[in-house]
């Protein structure tokens, strides 16, 4: 893998994106101004850009509740999703989408998802119209480790595997799903990977939070399904560094867990680590694009607050295209 | 114009759509029949015969025979809706929406709306309804209420042939998703189909008759035995206005008003229980935007508050029969 410097510097700029996006609503949330369920995606950030960052616009995702890491590192626009957290008219998705349900078709963005289990079908639907494009495309399903024991996700790994189409299964393993552990939930004589292959794909393995690590198996893991073998999965070892909500008290989590995790699971601590050591990039050049993402965010927050609430006149559009 | 059975018009308007637009595919289970078998691909050709030459002529990448799995049949034809195809998905039995309803309701039906309007979803959901083939509790039933309460669904059933054309041409050219309810007891049906392009706006109710004492207002079977109840009442004098919906989303309540203006009476009928019915939703809105006109109060002919029975004749206790219709009519009329 020889990622050249601007692709590094494009890398950590999304995973700093979406730490801070996070960070900062972790902080935003506690004033009251932000409504309904939201859920973080801090800690895992390696897993979505280590994938998005390899996808074309044309390859299409399908998210999950957890989905603003998803949404940021497949090129959705970063202001638009902080008005649409925040509920308003100028939000992605005009303020009726909210944190569960963001989606920008435009960049192959399919939506995140309210529903646990949701979108895996509708990524083996967008990989059989790839199919029939003919053109390499791909249909990428997130799934974590609560996602992974619906039956919505064991009958899509089944649809994919029987229609050979080019569908990838993303795991992204952060063990809890909600406020249960994996190690309870998750029924396996190995492990969630081992489960699709049971199915009859191909499988790969990483550790989630080394985006070197999770780019490097999903690099291999696309060329093969691109290359018409049908589908594949991939599971990632990953960390999630809030609760499953905003306001969850966390009390399932072992003592210094949280801090340990945020110590030795930092992907991009560790990316730091990685390019600066190996001569790739330098700290100056990381703290400039920190300081520009904290600026980024700091304006998609003033620019949120700022904007208008959705017109209530509007409460009934857009549910159909046509209605007569 | 020819002649041809509904199963036929289904079957010739699937043809002639997949050839017009080569996004439209295909999927549910047996829709090939025959896959992995030593009888091969197209040993069945669907079993409501509903898909034969398809598969053969536009091939498996738009002709997908699915395992049993509802909820990947919905959800892949949401996800290929999204990713610019039309997807046609069949439901060998409309009961099976329970299987799969969280990807039609939760997903596919909402998809345009909570994305601010950004998207469209064309996808067609086929589902095969309706008691009268003692195929009982779990494989009879008429769940179109249910969708039609849904906002962002629409809800079609065709009751002729030429409708069949007409409303699944619409259904395929539309960027909505439609919910294609075909009643098994009337794929046999026969009629006029107009050749050619035909398509079936939704929304415009079919007026089967034109009598002007009692408006019976109706959809699927129950239209036939509306129509069987009317004979009947005729011999009497009796005049019936007959509407077949055609679609119960969106709804022609112009014209069930118009209607029921003229004859200050109406019975509704639905194949399936009472509460949160059709036919509650259609009385309740006769009532309050037409009150003045009627001279007796709504009448509902449903099935009763039960599942479908197995027995011949328990299933023919259970479905709304042209006697009750018959006998609501005479009894909206005897009001004072």
């Amino acid at each position: 893998m020889q990622l050249n410097r601007d692709e590094l510097l494009g890398a950590y700029r999304r995973m700093k994106t979406i730490r801070e996006f996070e960070e900062r609503l972790h902080e935003e949330i506690k004033t009251g101004e932000i409504g309904g369920f939201t859920h973080l995606y801090a800690g895992q950030e390696a897993v979505a850009v280590g994938i998005c960052d390899q996808l074309t616009v044309d390859d299409k995702i399908v998210s999950t509740h957890r989905g603003h890491g998803h949404c940021i590192a497949k090129g959705c626009d970063v202001k638009g999703m902080m008005k649409e957290i925040y509920g308003r008219a100028g939000g992605l998705c005009k303020g009726r989408a909210g944190s569960m349900h963001i989606a920008d078709l435009e960049v192959g963005m399919l939506g995140a998802n309210g529903i646990v289990g949701g979108g895996a079908p509708q990524a083996v639907g967008a990989a059989i119209a790839a199919r029939i494009d003919g053109k390499g495309r791909v249909g990428v399903t997130f799934s974590g480790d609560g996602a992974c024991n619906q039956g919505t996700t064991f009958e899509a790994m089944n649809l994919a595997v029987v229609t050979k189409v080019p569908a990838i299964f993303v795991f992204e393993n952060n063990h809890y799903s909600e406020h249960t552990g994996d190690a309870y939930a998750v029924g396996t004589s190995k492990d969630i990977a081992s489960r699709a292959e049971g199915f009859g794909m191909k499988a790969w393995r990483a550790n989630g939070c080394d985006f070197f690590e999770t780019y490097a198996a999903f690099t291999e893991l696309l060329e093969y399904v691109r290359a018409g073998n049908g589908p594949a999965a991939i599971e990632l070892d990953t960390e999630r560094y809030y609760g499953h909500f905003e306001g969850d008290p966390q009390r399932y989590r072992g003592k210094g867990e949280l801090d340990r995790i945020r110590a030795e699971r930092d992907c991009l601590k560790a990316f730091r680590a990685r390019v600066t050591g190996a001569a790739l990039l330098t700290d100056a050049d990381l703290d400039a694009v920190d300081a520009e993402v904290l600026a980024l965010i700091e304006e998609a927050v003033a620019e949120a607050r700022a904007d208008e609430q959705p017109d209530p006149a509007t409460v009934a559009d857009d549910v159909y295209v046509e209605y007569y | 114009m020819a002649i041809m059975n509904i199963r036929e018009a289904i079957v010739s308007t699937l043809h002639a759509e997949m050839e017009r637009d080569s996004d439209i595919i295909l999927l549910g289970e047996d829709v090939v029949g025959g896959n992995g078998t030593a009888g091969g691909p197209e040993a069945i050709g669907g079993i409501w015969g509903t898909s034969p030459g398809l598969w053969k002529k536009f091939g498996p990448e738009r002709v997908i025979d699915t395992p049993i799995s509802e909820s990947a049949i919905i959800g892949a034809a949401a996800g290929a809706a999204l990713s610019g195809k039309r997807p046609v998905a069949e439901l060998m039995f409309a009961d099976f929406v329970g299987v799969s309803l969280d990807q039609i309701w939760n997903q596919m039906a909402k998809f345009r709306y909570m994305f601010g309007g950004k998207t469209k979803c064309p996808a067609v959901v086929r589902l095969v309804y309706g008691a009268g083939m003692q195929t009982a509790a779990q494989h009879s039933q008429s769940v179109y209420a249910m969708l039609t309460a849904m906002p962002g669904l629409k809800v079609v059933l065709p009751t002729t042939p030429a409708d069949a054309k007409g409303l699944l041409t619409e259904a395929l050219r539309g960027d909505d998703p439609v919910m294609f309810f075909e009643h098994k007891t009337l794929y046999g049906v026969k009629g006029e189909v107009p050749e050619g392009d035909h398509r079936q706006r939704f929304g415009e109710a079919r007026v089967v008759r034109e009598g002007g004492d009692v408006t019976v207002v109706a959809c699927g079977r129950m239209v036939n035995f509306s129509e069987k109840a009317a004979d009947a009442v005729a011999k009497d004098g009796i005049g019936i206005d007959l509407l077949d919906l055609r679609t119960t989303s969106p709804l022609d309540e112009d014209a069930i008003l118009e209607s029921v203006e003229q004859t200050g009476r109406l019975v509704v009928v639905d194949e399936s229980p009472p509460r949160c019915s059709l036919a509650a939703d259609i009385a309740a809105m006769v009532t309050e935007r037409a009150f003045t006109s009627l001279k007796a109060p709504p009448a509902m002919v449903t099935a009763p508050h039960s599942p479908i029975p197995f027995a011949r004749n328990l299933e023919r206790a259970w479905v709304p029969s042209p006697q009750k219709i018959e006998e609501a009519v005479r009894r909206v009329l005897a009001f004072r």
